[in-house]
C-alpha cells in the first residue's frame, strides 16, 4: 500500500457520487472529497496530483466551487512530466478564465514549453495558449507563437495558427508581423495546416485592412486553385465526407474568397469560375454537401455583380426553400435576407414559399420568415401580404401573435394605400388579436377614422358589426365604444353608407344596449369602462329618448370602488340632470385629431398630457366664495350690461363675469346663501372661470374635465351668451321624490329688473302626473307673470317635462332678491296630489 | 468563431463544456441553465438551431446526448453540424462505440479529443485519422511515464523494505 495515496481513484469517486440517490447525499461525498484534496495540497503531495485535479475537474463540471485547486494547476504545469502537463492544462483551461489574475503566473511556464524540446508539449502550450490567452500574455508570447508557424512539424504549425488567431484577436496591433508567415502556409499541402492557415488569413483580413490588401494582391489565384484541385480531386478516404473531399476546407476557402472578392472586381472576376462549378456540381442530398453550397451562395452574393451567378445562387435558395429538411429551409430564409440587399427582385419571386414557412410549426423558422416577409413588403404587395399574414394570425400559438400582431401593424400603418384599407385591416387584426395591440397603435387608429370623415359611417357599422362578435379583445371593445359614443347617429341612420357595405338596422337602444354590454363586461379593464361611460354620455345627448336609460346605467357606477369611474359616474349625471342645456355642446362632435400633433406626440416630443385649446388648468378651489379684491371696480357697476365676446382667456372671463353683475350660485340647490352687502363683489368662483376654458371637447385623453361647478358659474354656453346678456345657472328650486322643478334663469338685456325664468317640471315617479298645474305667489316688491305651460300632463320617469316660462320684476332690484311660494297640484289616477314650497335659493342680485 | 461548447444530458446534467469566449464562472452557469431549458424542451422535428441573446446555436441530439455548439451569426451553421458529427465520429473510434457512460467516467480523455479538433473556437483538423494518431501518441506517452514511475516506486520501496 504506497504510504502516499490519497484515496479513492478518480474511477472510484465518479462511481460513489453518480449511486447517490438524494442531492444531500452528493454534496457529502463531494465535500468529503474536496477536504480529502484539500488535505492534500496543504501537504503539497506530489504523486497523487494530477488525479486530485481529474477529480476536481470532475468537481468542478458537477457546479461544485473548486477555486482552491487553481494553483494545483499551475504546479502541475511547471512539473517536468508529460502526463503532468497535460492534466494541468487541461485544469487550466477549465477551472480557469482569462480574466482571472493567477493566469498570469502561466505564462513563464508557457514560454518554457513553448520551447520545448517534446512537440506534444510545444502542442500543450500552444493549445492552452490559443483558448485562453489574455491580452498581455498574447503579447508576451507572440514571437514565439510567430516562429512556431514555421516548425517543422505540421502539427504544430496548424496549432500556431489557430493560437495566432487569438492573439491577433487580443492584440490587433500585431497583425501585421503575421501576414507573412500566414501567406506563406496558404501554399501548404497538409490539410489541417491549410485549413488554419486559411482561417487565419480570414481573420486577419478582417483585423487588418492592410492584410486584406496583400492577400487580395498576392494570394486570390493561388486560393482559387487550391479550390479547383480540391474540387476535382479525387477519392481521399481520409478527407472524405459523404463523397465531398473535405468539405470543411471547400468552406473555408469560400469563407476566405468571398471576403477577397468583396468589393474588388478583379478578384471578383478571378473567382467567377470556380464559383459556377462548385454551385452546379456539389450534390446536395447529404448535409456537408448543402453546407458547401450554402456557402457558395453566400459568396455569391457578396462579391461583385455577375448576372448569370446571382440567379444560380437564388435558384439553389429556392431548392433549399422547398426543401423539407428544417435545417435546410432555416438556412435558405437567413441567406434571402442578406440577399435582398442584393436582388430584391429575385427574392420577390419566392413570396409564396416564404409566406407559407411563417405558418411552419417550427417556432424558429416561422420567425425568421415573418423577419424576411417584413423587408419584403412594399407598396405594391402591401395588399395580399397582409392577407396572407391575418390568417396565419389566425392560426398561430400565443407567443408568436404577440410577435406578428406588432409587425402586421406596423406593416399597416407604413404602408396603408388608403384609409379605408387601413381601417378593415386594423378591424381585422383587432378581432383576432387586439390583446396583443399595442395602445398607441389603436390611439392611431382612432386618429385615423376621426380624420376620415367620409368614413366615419362605415367605420361605425363595421366596428359595431365587430364587436357583436368579438368581444374579448379589448382593444376592439375600445375602439368600438368609441365609434359608437362619436357616431352613434350615424350607426343609428344608416348616414355614409358605401356602396360595398350591407344595410344594417341599429336602433338606438341597440347602441346603448353595446355599451352597457362593454361597461359590464368581466374582463372589462378600468379604461374601457371609463371610456364606455364618456361614449353613453354622447349618446345621450345624440339619443335624447334613451337618456333616461342611459342616466340610469351610469348611475349604477356610482358606488364604485373605482375611483375613476364614480368620479365620471356622478359628474356624468350631474350634467345629465341639471345641466342638459349644455349637454349637447359639451359632447357634440370631436374635432378631428391633428395626426401631425399625434404623430409628434407618439415619437415622444410631446408631452401626452391633453391640451385644452385654450388657457391653462386653473387651481381649482372648492367653491367656497371668497372676496376677489381686484376687480371691485366693474362689480357695481351694474348699469353696464354690455355682454363682451367670450374671449379665450381667464382673466377676461372674470372681468366679463364681474362686469355684468354676475354672482355665483354655490351648487346644491337649498344652501344657505352668504351673507351679503359687501360681497356683492365677490363670490367669484373661481371654479367657474377655469371651467370655462375646457368647455370645448378634448382629444383622447381619458380624463374627463371636472364639470360639477363648472356650470354653476356659468350657465348656457357661449353662443347663447352674446344674445342673452348676462347668465346664471339653471338651479332646481323646488325637489320632492316625486318632482323636480329646475328654473332657467336669464336677464333681460336693457332692463336688469327683469328676469326671465323658464321653469322646467320633470316628473320622478313612475306615474303619469295629469291636470298639472303650478302655482306661484311673490312679496309685495316683486311682480310676476306667467304664461301658459307647454302642456299640463307631465309623462312618468322623466320621459318629457313640463316648461313654463314666466317673468318677474323687481322693483327693489339690488337691495332685495327674489323670493317665490309655490304650489303644484296634479292628479295621479284621478286621485288629487298637492304639493308646496318655497324658493328661496335664487342668485342674488337678481 | 465558436464561442462554447456544452454536452448536456436529456435529464440536464452537464457532461463537458468548454468555452472560447470569456464567461465568468457564474455567467456559465447562467449560461447552461438558460441553454437547457431552451433546448431540451424541443421537439424532435424542429431544426438544429435556436437563435439565444444575438448568437445563434447549433444543436444536435446523439442518443441522450445533446452536442450544443454557440457560433456567430455570421457562421455556416450547416457547418457547425458537420463539426459536431466530425467529434462524435472520433469519439465513436477513440472508444469504439462510444455511449454516454464512456464520457462520464473518462471526460478528461473526450476534453483531450476536443482539443486536439478545435483551438480558440476554430476547426484544427478535418482528418479523423490524424486526430485518433496524434491523441493515441499522447496516451502511449502517459502509459510509458507512468510505468517508469511505477517502476522507480517499486525499487524505492524494496529498497525501503530491505
Amino acid at each position: 500500500m504506497n504510504p502516499f495515496s490519497s484515496g479513492t481513484r478518480l474511477r472510484d469517486m465518479i462511481r460513489a457520487i453518480r449511486s447517490c440517490k438524494t442531492a444531500a447525499e452528493e454534496r457529502a461525498v463531494v465535500r468529503k472529497e474536496c477536504a480529502a484534496i484539500r488535505a492534500a495540497i496543504s501537504e503539497n503531495d506530489q504523486d497523487y496530483r494530477h488525479r486530485n485535479l481529474a477529480k476536481l475537474m470532475f468537481i468542478h463540471m458537477l457546479g461544485y466551487p473548486t477555486h482552491f485547486g487553481q494553483m494545483e494547476c499551475l504546479k502541475l504545469i511547471a512539473s517536468s512530466g508529460f502526463p503532468e502537463k497535460r492534466i494541468g492544462y487541461l485544469g487550466l483551461m477549465l477551472l480557469l478564465d482569462e480574466r482571472q489574475e493567477v493566469l498570469m503566473l502561466v505564462t513563464n511556464s508557457l514560454k518554457q514549453d513553448l520551447n520545448h524540446s517534446n512537440q506534444y508539449i510545444i502542442g500543450l502550450a500552444l493549445c492552452a495558449l490559443g483558448n485562453i490567452c489574455s491580452a498581455e500574455m498574447a503579447r508576451d508570447l507572440a514571437p514565439e507563437v510567430e516562429r512556431l508557424l514555421q516548425f517543422r512539424d505540421p502539427n504544430i504549425r496548424k496549432k500556431a495558427a489557430l493560437c495566432s488567431i487569438r492573439i491577433i484577436k487580443k492584440v490587433p496591433d500585431l497583425a501585421e508581423n503575421f501576414i507573412n508567415p500566414a501567406a506563406s502556409l496558404l501554399r501548404e499541402k497538409h490539410h489541417g495546416v491549410l485549413i488554419t492557415g486559411v482561417q487565419l488569413c480570414t481573420d486577419l483580413c478582417k483585423v487588418s485592412s492592410e492584410a486584406l490588401e496583400y492577400f487580395r494582391e498576392k494570394c486570390t489565384e493561388g486560393l482559387v486553385k487550391t479550390l479547383k484541385d480540391m474540387a476535382n480531386s479525387p477519392y481521399a478516404p481520409e478527407y472524405d465526407i459523404a463523397g465531398i473531399t473535405d468539405p470543411f476546407l471547400h468552406i473555408r476557402l469560400l469563407k476566405l474568397l468571398r471576403i477577397l472578392g468583396q468589393g474588388d472586381a478583379d478578384a471578383s472576376d478571378c473567382m467567377n469560375d470556380i464559383l459556377a462549378q462548385v454551385a452546379t456540381k456539389i450534390e446536395s442530398n447529404k448535409n456537408a454537401g448543402n453546407a458547401i453550397l450554402y456557402e457558395c451562395v453566400g459568396t455569391i452574393m457578396s462579391i461583385e455583380d455577375n448576372g448569370g451567378l446571382r440567379v444560380l445562387a437564388i435558384n439553389i435558395l429556392g431548392r433549399f426553400l422547398s426543401n423539407r429538411d428544417n435545417n435546410i429551409r432555416y438556412v435558405a430564409l437567413n441567406m434571402l435576407m442578406k440577399a435582398i440587399t442584393v436582388d430584391a427582385q429575385a427574392v420577390q419571386r419566392h413570396r409564396a414559399t416564404i409566406l407559407e414557412c411563417v405558418k411552419d410549426s417550427d417556432a424558429s423558422i416561422r420567425k425568421k420568415a415573418l423577419d424576411l416577409v417584413y423587408l419584403l413588403v412594399n407598396e405594391s404587395n402591401v395588399k395580399p401580404l397582409t392577407k396572407e399574414l391575418i390568417e396565419s394570425l389566425e392560426a398561430s400559438d400565443q407567443e408568436f401573435k404577440g410577435v406578428l400582431t406588432a409587425k402586421i401593424c406596423s406593416l399597416v400603418e407604413k404602408f396603408s394605400p388608403e384609409k379605408i384599407w387601413y381601417i378593415d385591416q386594423m378591424l381585422k387584426v383587432l378581432s383576432e388579436a387586439g390583446n396583443f395591440v399595442k395602445d398607441e397603435v389603436w390611439h392611431a387608429l382612432i386618429v385615423v377614422i376621426s380624420n376620415a370623415s367620409d368614413l366615419h359611417g362605415y367605420s361605425v357599422r363595421a366596428l359595431y358589426r365587430a364587436f357583436q362578435t368579438s368581444t374579448e379583445q379589448e382593444t376592439l371593445v375600445r375602439v368600438a365604444v368609441w365609434c359608437i359614443g362619436e357616431y352613434g347617429d350615424m350607426l343609428v341612420n344608416n348616414v355614409g353608407m358605401l356602396d360595398i357595405e350591407e344595410p344594417i338596422t341599429v336602433t338606438e337602444s341597440d347602441a346603448v344596449d353595446a355599451l352597457e354590454v362593454s361597461i359590464k363586461r368581466l374582463n372589462s379593464d378600468l379604461t374601457t369602462k371609463a371610456m364606455a361611460l364618456i361614449a353613453l354620455l354622447k349618446l345621450s345627448s345624440r339619443f335624447p329618448s334613451c337618456s333616461e336609460r342611459i342616466k340610469d346605467i351610469i348611475l349604477q357606477n356610482k358606488r364604485s370602488f373605482v375611483l375613476e369611474l364614480q368620479q365620471r359616474s356622478i359628474e356624468f349625471n350631474c350634467i345629465l340632470q341639471k345641466h342638459q342645456n349644455i349637454r349637447s355642446a359639451l359632447v357634440e362632435r370631436m374635432p378631428v385629431l391633428d395626426e401631425a400633433t399625434f404623430s409628434g406626440r407618439r415619437a415622444g416630443s410631446l408631452p401626452t398630457s391633453v391640451s385644452t385649446s385654450t388657457g391653462t388648468a386653473r387651481n381649482l378651489p372648492n367653491g367656497i366664495a371668497k372676496p376677489a379684491a381686484a376687480p371691485v371696480a366693474d362689480l357695481l357697476d351694474l348699469s353696464s350690461s354690455d355682454a363682451p365676446a367670450p374671449s379665450s382667456s381667464g382673466g377676461d372671463f372674470l372681468q366679463d363675469l364681474l362686469g355684468v353683475d354676475l354672482s355665483p350660485a354655490s351648487a346644491p340647490p337649498g344652501t344657505s346663501q352668504p351673507p351679503k352687502a359687501d360681497d356683492k363683489a365677490s363670490l367669484v368662483n373661481l371654479n367657474g372661470l377655469a371651467s370655462l376654458t375646457s368647455l370645448s371637447p378634448n382629444a383622447t385623453s381619458a380624463s374627463p374635465a371636472p364639470m360639477m361647478d363648472l356650470l354653476d358659474g356659468f350657465g348656457p354656453s357661449p353662443q347663447k351668451k352674446e344674445e342673452n346678456g348676462p347668465a346664471y345657472p339653471s338651479l332646481v328650486a323646488y325637489e320632492s321624490s316625486t318632482l323636480r322643478m329646475t328654473f332657467n334663469i336669464s336677464k333681460q338685456p336693457g332692463n336688469p329688473q327683469i328676469t326671465l325664468i323658464q321653469a322646467i317640471f320633470t316628473n320622478l315617479s313612475p306615474n303619469v302626473y295629469n291636470d298639472f298645474l303650478f302655482q306661484a305667489a311673490v312679496p309685495k316688491f316683486l311682480q310676476l307673470h306667467l304664461d301658459p305651460a307647454s302642456s299640463n300632463t307631465l309623462p312618468a320617469s322623466g320621459n318629457g317635462s313640463i316648461i313654463q316660462s314666466m317673468k318677474v320684476t323687481n322693483s327693489q332690484h339690488g337691495k332685495k332678491s327674489l323670493v317665490m311660494r309655490i304650489r303644484i297640484a296634479y292628479k295621479i289616477n284621478n286621485k288629487d296630489v298637492l304639493e308646496e314650497g318655497q324658493v328661496s335659493n335664487f342668485p342674488r342680485d337678481l | 468563431m465558436i464561442h462554447f461548447v456544452l454536452l448536456i444530458s436529456r435529464q440536464g446534467k452537464v457532461r463537458l463544456t468548454k468555452w472560447y469566449s470569456p464567461y465568468s464562472q457564474k455567467e456559465r452557469t447562467k449560461v447552461i441553465r438558460e441553454l437547457s431549458g431552451l433546448i431540451l424542451t424541443r421537439g424532435p422535428k424542429l431544426c438544429n438551431f435556436v437563435e439565444w441573446r444575438g448568437l445563434r446555436v447549433v444543436y444536435k441530439r446523439y442518443a441522450s446526448l445533446y452536442f450544443c455548439m454557440c457560433i456567430d451569426e455570421d457562421d455556416n451553421e450547416l457547418e457547425i453540424l458537420e463539426i459536431i458529427h466530425h467529434y462524435v465520429e472520433v469519439l465513436d473510434r477513440y472508444f469504439g462505440s462510444v455511449c454516454e457512460l464512456d464520457l462520464i467516467y473518462n471526460f478528461h480523455k473526450a476534453y483531450f479529443i476536443l482539443d486536439e479538433l478545435l483551438i480558440a473556437g476554430e476547426l484544427q483538423e478535418p482528418s479523423k485519422r490524424t486526430v485518433a494518431r496524434l491523441v493515441a501518441a499522447q496516451d502511449s506517452l502517459v502509459e510509458t511515464a507512468k510505468e517508469q514511475t511505477s517502476s522507480i516506486t517499486n525499487i524505492i520501496a524494496q529498497v525501503a523494505n530491505v
